[in-house]
């Protein structure tokens, strides 16, 4: 499949610095602290700090004990103690009177093309509570990145929080010293986006595999636990998912129908590699242990890990009638069958199926239709209620604010309210009306979006998900993520001329600068690093989009996201929980 | 990227294309348990020996690993570190991804922008590229040397040193004007942590009524100062914000929220009882009041069924014990509850399902779904039968499924229904095709059989006799079947 004139997407740079840079930032803090320490760690930073220092070398700093913020610590414990903990009003209070340090560990490299700030309450508190406290880590973010592969020439964006982070990141930028001019930069372009430019792709169930696995086990900072289900004994194994993993990095992208003939063939390979040594003599069988033995063995794990895990994803999307939701949200994508839809969404909450899911099919259902109908709206959730529990009042209560899920024709207490507001805004405040407010407002336009960037492919025959022709592939052929279109319509344009319209259905605040002082040179490979940045959370099936994308124009994207998201820890995030 | 292999390639490019769903379990899983026998049968080479794998604890964390060893001092251990050693180094060193480095020298010196060791390439490279810039992080200063901060500041600039991570005394904004303009610097600055920060000052020094009208116009702040009192569960405070701003819908919720916090149930019933009069929307209030009556509903059951279980009389709770108590759950759940352990109750009763239906205003068709699963799972064939048939007004019976057969077959066959009952509601699917494909599924002979006479495919029906067995009254049928020659056969 030789493609004329097609250039091979550059290396990504070496994101490994950013985990060093971290690692010895830490220390550098805890040798501040000489002598014995007990060091107290917040839960969700327990996994992060996994990835970039272990025990023995906290141990070589002095560390004693290790404990969870929240637990006591246990006799005869240092008399110094040490807390590592994210900057939140709860677990501030908790520790009261200390002495503190900023830590900057913004960034976390997932993956070779992956950084995720591990911010996953980002997307509540920003797109939910309307606050603001996430974006200066965003904009620090930025220019520890620029610093390190930039300086980046062009940034384009969407959305408000993105061009809040953009501002304030060029405001850090303008007093630190501009040294970094003339250097040859790694990473050329910067694209920020905010996650409520596009629900829908979020909402999506997932058909990629590594988006399966997420959906299925839920990845955590780039591992994922493997139940007994999957390892076929009686324990779990933790592993490690990115490209290190010779079987995982190439079927990882791929549509869940081409997993399992690769995974046949590959089974295969691995037996006829081993039925070699039957012939060999005793040089050759030596040869054969000491140089190949221990790569087939680890192939031979790693196959048998993604064989089980394929195997459990299939007997769990059996019985959950995945074929027909998935039917359903065709449909819904498409905008046809509504109504059979709809009692497919009843259905589903009346059978008590999974709280989440039917949560999920509903926002599907209103974000592609701007809003239910009024009395779908009231059945769907007095059934909802009715199903999985009187309080989840509160959950709709939540996605009404923040657009999830709302009801049609709700439009005219809304404007009253925005009128009132807006009456008494000064001139001075003008401009500043809430995010909470806009996104009340905000109407999802999806499927006037979606015909004016041709989401929806045609469909001439069948859809060969094994060779994709778009990034449809991610999702059977049957849509592309509105977000990975985006990117790709404003990269190939250069710019947002001649998307006028599809920025008005989006809400505006889109941006596009390009950095005078930095030199433009169309020769360099640095032109054709994209770094994408999602505020508010990726999916593994956009990213799985944007490396087809990438491959087919040879360009290589980078991902920041302030967390891996998918519509699971959407949903949950607007949960009410049980405090 | 990696490099795709050639016989790799070759996979991806060459087999056809075909349709893929997640239904074909069978068709899909095969090539699945193939491959798994594949790998399997070299399971006896290759597990001779373990040690290049990673080590992995229990609990499936690997040894070494910082989470491991929190779970371990959780666990009550009380070796330190130290005791450890042996494991470690090896134990990690295939979990990360990059390679490592020891990192056991001091720091100092590389954060002063030099540094001459050699793993840090990279870095140096990075560094040496940017100047002598200061990658290490600024650590506190005495207190002291704050106190001269509190100085001529402009708001603008105290917002800048704020974002920064710098303290700075906001006590020299005395006057409104000034408070103001501290707090619109602040939302300029778009720095959360700021915004918060001068709203508490705000908080403290201002008046409240002063503080809402003016937040009133500053809906970024507001929304900081709500989501702070939130968080900090200032609830007084915040109801008195939402009040003045006549936010009435979430005064209620907020107030409602907190039956959360509740867990003694009467208590949490009491205050239920107290949300209904609350300035909700008039859907909301029925759903208040549904809420307390449910609470109150289970309260009774609860005490009688744990009353009748104790007491070790009733058949029904010796032979299925209760898993957990009713109380709290969703009306569904109750009403699953309620068809298994009181489906003959009188109306009257408040335990009894039709109580139930009749007070919630329960659709039908969610009726029909739940009493429908509770009764199969009592294997109680009879009630099902009962539960799907009706009457018309010339006296006739009819079975009628307000979910659609499938759904009936689906649940009937999840609680191991037998054939002869499965067969009988399968034989009602309407749509010939999923009829079909159930009664293959399910092993219904006779539905398969009779759907491909009344198809006249006389190639399939051939067909499905290898799928009964020799010498069965099936076998029979489709013999003579096949063998009447008033059927005018398609093919």
């Amino acid at each position: 499949m030789a493609l004329a004139g097609r250039r091979d997407a550059p290396e990504p740079p070496d994101f490994g610095i950013l985990k060093r840079l971290a690692r010895d930032q830490l220390v550098y803090l805890l040798e501040q602290l000489p002598g014995k320490k007990d060091l107290f760690i917040e839960a969700d930073l327990m996994s992060p700090l996994d990835r970039i220092a272990n025990v023995s070398i906290l141990k070589q700093h002095d560390v004693d004990k290790l404990y969870k913020v929240e637990t006591r610590p246990g006799p005869g414990a240092s008399d110094q103690f040490c807390f590592l903990v994210r900057p939140r009003v709860r677990t501030m209070r908790f520790i009261a009177d200390v002495t503190c340090d900023e830590w900057s560990f913004y960034l976390l490299p997932l993956d070779e093309d992956i950084i995720s700030m591990e911010l996953p309450e980002f997307f509540r508190d920003y797109f939910l509570e309307g606050d603001h406290r996430w974006i200066n880590p965003v904009a620090r973010a930025l220019q520890l990145l620029n610093s390190l592969y930039g300086p980046f020439g062009k940034s384009y964006g969407i959305g408000r929080c993105a061009k809040m982070s953009y501002e304030l990141w060029r405001d850090l930028e303008e007093e630190s010293d501009t040294e970094g001019q003339g250097r040859k930069p790694e990473i050329g372009h910067v694209f920020l986006m905010d996650r409520d430019t596009d629900y829908v792709t979020a909402l999506c169930s997932q058909v990629v595999y590594e988006g399966l696995v997420d959906d299925t086990f839920r990845i955590k900072c780039g591992s994922v636990d493997f139940g007994p289900d999957v390892t076929s004994s009686d324990k779990s194994i933790k592993v490690l998912l990115n490209s290190q993993d010779k079987v995982f990095s190439q079927i990882r992208n791929e549509h869940f129908s081409s997993v399992f003939g690769f995974l046949s063939q590959k089974s295969r390979n691995l037996q006829a590699q081993y039925d070699r040594r039957r012939g060999m003599d005793i040089k050759q069988m030596k040869d054969f242990v000491s140089q190949e033995l221990k790569g087939l063995k680890q192939e031979h794990r790693l196959l048998s890990l993604h064989i089980g895990a394929c195997e459990s994803i299939m007997k769990k999307k059996t019985k959950q009638d995945f074929q027909e939701t998935i039917k359903a949200e065709h449909s819904l994508l498409e905008g046809f069958d509504i109504r059979e839809s709809t009692s497919f969404i009843e259905e589903h909450i009346d059978r008590q199926v999974s709280p989440v899911e039917s949560l999920r099919l509903m926002c599907l259902l209103s974000i592609t239709e701007n809003g239910l109908v009024p009395k779908d709206y009231r059945s769907l959730k007095t059934q909802y209620l009715q199903s999985y529990g009187p309080e989840h009042l509160l959950t709709f209560h939540n996605l009404k604010r923040i657009g999830l899920l709302t009801e049609q024709a709700a439009g005219e207490t809304l404007t009253a309210v925005e009128s009132k507001v807006s009456k008494l805004v000064t001139d001075r405040a003008a401009g500043k009306i809430t995010d909470a407010f806009n996104s009340l407002a905000r109407k999802s336009n999806f499927r006037a979006i979606s015909k004016k960037l041709g989401l929806i492919p045609r469909l001439d025959g069948e859809y060969d998900l094994k060779m994709p022709r778009d990034m449809a592939y991610v999702f059977g052929g049957a849509y592309v993520p509105l977000s990975c279109k985006i990117i790709e319509q404003v990269l190939e344009r250069r710019g947002w001329q001649g998307l006028e319209e599809v920025v008005r259905l989006l809400n505006g605040n889109e941006f596009c600068v390009s950095d005078s002082a930095v030199e433009d040179n169309p020769a360099w490979e640095c032109q054709r690093v994209i770094l994408a940045v999602f505020l508010g959370g990726c999916t593994f099936s956009e990213i799985a989009a944007l490396r087809f994308l990438g491959k087919e124009r040879g360009c290589k994207f980078i991902f920041l996201t302030t967390a891996i998201t998918n519509s699971a820890r959407m949903m949950e995030a607007m949960i009410e929980a049980k405090a | 990227m990696t490099r795709v292999r050639a016989d790799e390639e070759e996979y991806w490019h060459s087999s056809k294309f075909r349709a893929f769903t997640f239904d074909d379990e069978d068709d899909e899983l095969s090539q699945l348990k193939e491959s798994k026998r594949a790998v399997n049968s070299l399971r006896d080479i290759v597990d001779d020996d373990d040690d290049d794998l990673e080590r992995v604890s229990w609990s499936g964390e690997p040894v070494g690993s910082i989470s491991w060893s929190i779970k371990e001092t959780a666990s009550g251990s009380t070796s330190s570190l130290d005791g450890r050693d042996s494991s470690l180094q090896k134990g990690s060193s295939s979990y990360a991804a990059l390679p490592k480095q020891a990192s056991s020298y001091s720091l100092s010196s590389l954060f002063k922008g030099r540094n001459k060791l050699s793993s840090f390439q990279s870095l140096s490279d990075a560094l040496s590229d940017t100047g002598v810039k200061n990658y290490a992080p600024e650590l506190r200063r005495p207190k002291a040397e704050y106190k001269d901060y509190s100085g001529d500041w402009s708001p603008k600039d105290t917002v800048r040193r704020m974002q920064r991570g710098k303290v700075c005394s906001l006590e020299r904004f005395r006057s409104l004007q000034d408070k103001l303009v501290l707090l619109d610097e602040a939302v300029a600055g778009h720095d959360g942590n700021v915004i918060t920060a001068v709203l508490i000052f705000l908080k403290r020094t201002l008046r409240r009524e002063i503080l809402f009208r003016e937040l009133e116009v500053r809906q970024v702040a507001l929304c900081h100062l709500i989501h702070f009192l939130r968080e900090t569960g200032e609830q007084k405070f915040l109801l008195d914000l939402l009040r003045f701003l006549d936010r009435t819908e979430e005064v209620a919720l907020s107030q409602y929220r907190e039956h959360l916090n509740i867990q003694d149930v009467e208590k949490r019933r009491e205050f239920l009882k107290g949300c209904i009069g609350l300035p909700f929307s008039a859907e909301d209030t029925s759903h208040i009041q549904d809420h307390y009556t449910l609470l109150e509903r289970q309260i009774i059951i609860e005490a009688n069924d744990r009353h009748l279980e104790m007491a070790g009389q009733s058949e029904l709770f010796r032979k299925y014990p209760r898993k957990a108590s009713i109380l709290n759950m969703p009306l569904v759940t109750t009403l699953f509850y309620s068809c298994f352990y009181h489906y003959t109750e009188a109306e009257g009763m408040f335990s009894s399902p039709t109580n139930l239906k009749k007070t919630f205003k329960i659709p039908d068709k969610q009726y029909v779904l739940t009493a429908l699963a509770a009764r199969a799972k009592l294997r109680a064939w009879g009630d099902v039968d009962a539960l799907l048939t009706t009457k018309n007004w010339l006296g006739y019976t009819k079975k009628k499924a307000p979910i659609g057969f499938h759904r009936v077959v689906e649940i009937l066959q999840r609680n191991n229904a037998p054939v002869q009952v499965l067969q009988e509601y399968v034989r009602l699917v309407e749509d010939v095709e999923t009829r079909l494909n159930l009664a293959t599924k399910y092993k219904c002979h006779d539905v398969v059989i009779e759907t491909y006479r009344d198809l006249k495919d006389r190639i399939q029906l051939t067909a499905y006799k290898c799928k009964v067995e020799r010498g069965s009254a099936e076998e029979e049928k489709i013999h003579s079947i096949l063998s009447n020659v008033q059927i005018r056969w398609k093919n």
